[in-house]
């Protein structure tokens, strides 16, 4: 089941991005921006977590998870050491996609020539 | 009074310019296909969903062998997706899937990843340091910088707020 509402949970909010491309005529850049800052909001309000429970994947995947992970490790560093955790925590969670991006983004322009 | 109020003629110059671009957008929306939103929709949320459900096949294979939970299995999966997405960028491959998918193959960490990495291949004539380094984030960058940024107001709220005793 979990594998069915990761399909529809994840293509809404893919949806949702098409949405502001099309209606809105955001550049992808603004539509990004703007679902990262949304899933931020959404943890902070604590709705983000039981999201994942109920959808997976389709809620850890899209771009969404990573203003959500942002702020988890945020306070959950801050519920250990106070104010200060909100800074320091920040990336304890959620280093995966960015150190992957990264090192694969290194890698790549090794291995492949740009297209003409 | 600004120097181009002085002079008259500028002035009238730079109306004439506001005019044609006026005239030049009213013609632009006139001229503009328009977007077949519905049938853009059910792409974005076909493939949207697609690579979710990759992502869930993923997530479950990390959970049964390596001992994950279901919230921590999403780093794993973001990593090894943005690995997939490496190879289909470097062929070419993903480009495609964008043109067809729209937000569906942009929403997803995988569009995060493809952004980075077509940057850095795009990149890679102009040297490892001052090429592919400096022009990574060129396009993601904003995403990180705005994720980090709303995150720390958004912690910095709820902690403060935690500590006064609400919530």
């Amino acid at each position: 089941m979990i594998f069915f509402w990761a399909f529809v949970v994840g293509g809404l909010i893919c949806v949702l991005g098409q949405i502001m491309f099309d209606v809105f005529k955001l550049t992808p850049a603004h539509t990004l921006t703007i679902l990262v800052v949304l899933g931020a909001i959404l943890d902070g309000l604590g709705l983000y977590e039981p999201l994942i429970d109920f959808a997976g994947a389709g809620a850890t995947v899209p771009i969404t998870s990573f203003g959500n992970s942002l702020v988890h490790g945020a306070l959950a560093e801050a519920d250990k050491h106070g104010l200060i955790g909100v800074v320091t925590g920040m990336f304890e969670v959620t280093s995966a996609g960015i150190s992957a991006a990264i090192i694969f983004g290194v890698i790549g322009a090794l291995l492949f020539k740009p297209k003409a | 009074m600004t120097e181009y109020e002085k002079g008259g003629n500028p002035v009238a110059k730079q109306k004439n310019k506001q005019q044609q671009t006026q005239q030049f957008q009213a013609s632009e929306e006139k001229h503009e296909t328009k977007r077949p939103i519905l049938l853009n929709c059910i792409k974005a949320f076909l493939v949207g969903g697609t690579i979710c459900f990759i992502g869930q096949l993923i997530t479950t294979f990390y959970i049964y062998f390596f001992d994950f939970t279901e919230q921590t299995a999403g780093n794993p999966t973001t990593a090894t997706l943005i690995f997939f997405t490496m190879l289909l960028t470097g062929f070419g491959l993903y480009d495609r899937i964008g043109q067809f998918a729209g937000a569906g193959s942009a929403v997803p960490v995988t569009g995060f990843g493809n952004a980075v990495i077509s940057s850095a291949i795009e990149h890679r004539t102009e040297g490892f340091i001052i090429g592919v380094g400096t022009n990574m984030f060129k396009v993601a960058g904003p995403v990180i910088v705005y994720g980090v940024f709303s995150a720390f107001v958004i912690a910095l709220i709820k902690v403060l707020f935690q500590q006064l005793g609400g919530l």
